[in-house]
């Protein structure tokens, strides 16, 4: 007779709880199914530069692929943690992507905010983009030694995001022969 | 002047040449029309076919920038080279299945409107099949108890309150 009473009670505690939980998911951040995989091929022109640069050139390294436009507005918040870890040294393999930009006003991007990037490699038509499951610039993808997807971050790189997240794993693939 | 001076079996048989000629070309006019109806005819039809698989899909398929659009309703930048993608993978020859495959391999299974039913989706397309159950099931809980009280014979007025119905009833 009493459980009778509580159950509305206990329903709703129930429906609460999968609602806060919802209020704390963040639909924005949609899980890539490409984590642990081969990361896609490309053979894309690197930008400002005369030559081309493919899966294979990053190949025996970890190295950071960071995807950015200059009409991209989280891009400019994100830039300048790239650059200070870039100049400390605690970023090395840094590689953009260059994403359904124009080449002057990347470039233009570059000189003004300053060039972290090892080489930024030019996706004009955005297919290689598709290929990487890209749908929201800036992204940020940690490929190990091996050519294999690791960690991808969405949206601006944070310092906390930095530090929490990104920084370990890139510690952890390091020591990995 | 010409046709008189020369005789009329000539005539005739230049006629016939002439005739012969005609007919010929018209044959081999009325052959490419045909075919070329045909052709035409299988193209569209195929153009048709195509251009259908191409609007399910896109009706199929989420744009991720715009969440609760499909790429058909969606313009945005990224639906557009998704949408491109789809017509250069149907022009390809590539199946349905396996165009939804190309999809959800980059964008997950996010990427497709209809969830498919696996581990991780089960709670949401059994879900609500449970709570049908399960809100049947206290329904006939609820009639069968209302019904057993309904059964159950009253008790009978013992003799004080038969007196007090009637002294209240007059």
């Amino acid at each position: 007779m009493k459980l009778k009473f509580f159950l509305p009670l206990i329903g709703f505690i129930v429906l609460a709880g999968f609602l806060f939980v919802g209020l704390r998911l963040d639909p924005r951040e949609v899980p890539s199914p490409l984590i642990g995989k081969p990361a896609p091929a490309f053979d894309l022109p690197v930008l400002g530069a005369n030559q081309r640069a493919n899966l294979a050139t990053f190949q025996g390294k970890v190295w950071v692929l960071n995807v950015w436009a200059s009409w991209c507005v989280s891009c400019r918040d994100e830039h300048p943690l790239f650059v200070e870890l870039s100049k400390r040294g605690e970023l090395k393999n840094l590689v953009g992507l260059n994403y359904k930009d124009r080449d002057v006003a990347a470039q233009k991007w570059l000189t003004d905010l300053g060039n972290p990037y090892q080489l930024s490699i030019v996706d004009a038509d955005g297919r290689v983009g598709i290929d990487y499951g890209v749908y929201g610039v800036p992204e940020t993808f940690v490929i190990d030694k091996r050519g294999v997807i690791r960690y991808k971050h969405i949206g601006a790189v944070t310092r906390k995001a930095w530090d929490e997240k990104i920084k370990p794993v890139l510690a952890a693939l390091d020591n990995q022969s | 002047m010409i046709a008189r001076a020369l005789p009329a079996a000539q005539i005739s048989r230049i006629l016939r040449c002439i005739l012969r000629f005609v007919m010929l070309k018209n044959a081999q006019i009325c052959a490419a029309g045909i075919a070329l109806f045909c052709l035409t005819g299988v193209v569209t039809a195929n153009q048709s076919a195509q251009m259908q698989r191409y609007e399910k899909l896109a009706a199929e398929l989420r744009c991720l920038v715009c969440q609760n659009q499909s790429l058909a309703d969606s313009s945005a930048d990224l639906a557009q080279d998704l949408k491109r993608e789809v017509r250069t993978l149907i022009s390809q020859g590539k199946t349905d299945a396996e165009i939804k495959a190309y999809m959800q391999s980059r964008y997950g299974d996010f990427v497709l409107y209809r969830p498919p039913l696996q581990g991780n989706t089960a709670l949401l397309w059994l879900g609500p099949f449970v709570g049908l159950a399960g809100a049947a099931g206290v329904a006939a809980w609820m009639m069968r108890k209302r019904k057993s009280v309904r059964q159950e014979p009253s008790a009978p007025l013992s003799e004080e309150d038969r007196r007090e119905l009637e002294a209240r009833l007059k």
